[in-house]
């Protein structure tokens, strides 16, 4: 019996072989996630097209400069990138209290402008600190109506919240003030 | 005399190694499935600014990447020190970008065309004179949704 059988083929190297296409692909693939900041750029304006904002009052347009120096200057005074948060919240969710701030949130426009000297990081950072402030104003008002964050909602309640809130952030063409 | 020893079992026995391969095949297969192939070797350096309000990408395969970067430290002497713009595997200028967008968005299905997104994967020490030079392309090649790569930053 023991004479007959086929003798068995060593299957010891059989790993080394799967390492080996294991390495192979950790080393050829990436797994990092992409994530970042989504956003939309607006159409190119049309050449006899001239935008008229006069409509908007400018107490409804919180003006958020920075400058090659990646100093901020918001509303006309110097402003540290930890407070801006803050401050978004308290001109959007101002509803006509104070005369500087904005009526309510749906009329209000925050508008972005840097200098062509701006780094990107703090580019980032600024754009990263106004959507947080639009995140944190819908979370409360998410949990107020439903109970759940903004992000957990889905399609009519997130609508809802997202008109109480719309995200308005405008960015203006860049200046070429200290250089590039 | 050793060899009657042995026989009586004196050590435990080896252990089975048979299902080894196994084992690391199905670490194969995990690898193979959740990656995705390098496509571009990077030529620009390129540490990504990190930021909390981030959106991760569904479909990688719907996604132009447009790297920002100061050339790598071999390619100093040929391309100088400054932040540059890498599609694909080469360093372009902001003027390509269009005819680079356009080329992805005729490889896309055209169902999927309406989600075509941009990446811009810009280095920190990048300035925005480049990055909005790249927007104003992307404007005018109606290349509308961007999504500037960030890493995960948790407050």
């Amino acid at each position: 019996m023991s004479r007959r059988t086929l003798p068995e083929i060593n299957a010891g190297s059989m790993a080394d072989i799967a390492f080996l296409l294991l390495i192979f692909f950790l080393v050829t693939t990436t797994m990092d996630v992409d994530t970042g900041l989504v956003r939309k750029l607006p159409a190119m304006p049309e050449e006899e097209e001239i935008i008229d904002d006069s409509q908007i009052k400018s107490k409804n347009i919180y003006v958020v400069l920075v400058n090659a120096k990646d100093q901020l200057l918001v509303e006309e005074e110097l402003m540290d990138v930890s407070q801006l948060r803050e401050g978004t919240k308290a001109f959007l969710d101002n509803w006509g209290k104070n005369p500087e701030l904005s009526d309510n949130p749906q009329k209000a426009i925050v508008s972005l402008q840097n200098d062509r000297g701006t780094s990107y990081e703090m580019y980032i950072k600024v754009q990263n600190e106004l959507s947080a402030a639009y995140r944190e104003l819908r979370d409360r008002e998410a949990q107020k109506k439903f109970g759940a964050y903004y992000a957990e909602l889905e399609g009519e309640n997130k609508k809802e919240i997202r008109k109480m809130y719309p995200s308005k952030i405008s960015e203006a063409e860049p200046k070429k003030v200290g250089g590039n | 005399m050793s060899r009657f020893k042995k026989k009586k079992g004196g050590g435990t026995p080896a252990m089975s190694t048979a299902s080894l391969p196994d084992i690391v095949f199905m670490l194969l297969f995990f690898f193979m499935v959740t990656t995705v192939m390098r496509e571009t070797t990077l030529i620009v350096e390129n540490s990504l600014p990190k930021a909390s309000e981030i959106k991760k990408i569904e479909d990688k395969s719907l996604c132009s990447y447009i790297y920002v970067g100061a050339p790598v430290s071999g390619m100093k002497t040929k391309f100088g020190a400054e932040p540059r713009i890498q599609l694909n595997d080469s360093f372009k200028l902001a003027s390509d970008i269009q005819e680079f967008v356009a080329a992805k968005r005729e490889a896309t299905a055209e169902e999927k065309k309406p989600q075509l997104i941009t990446c811009i994967k810009a280095d920190v020490g990048a300035k925005m004179g480049l990055i909005t030079d790249i927007k104003q392309e992307l404007r005018k090649a109606q290349a509308f949704k961007i999504n500037y790569a960030t890493y995960e930053s948790f407050e």
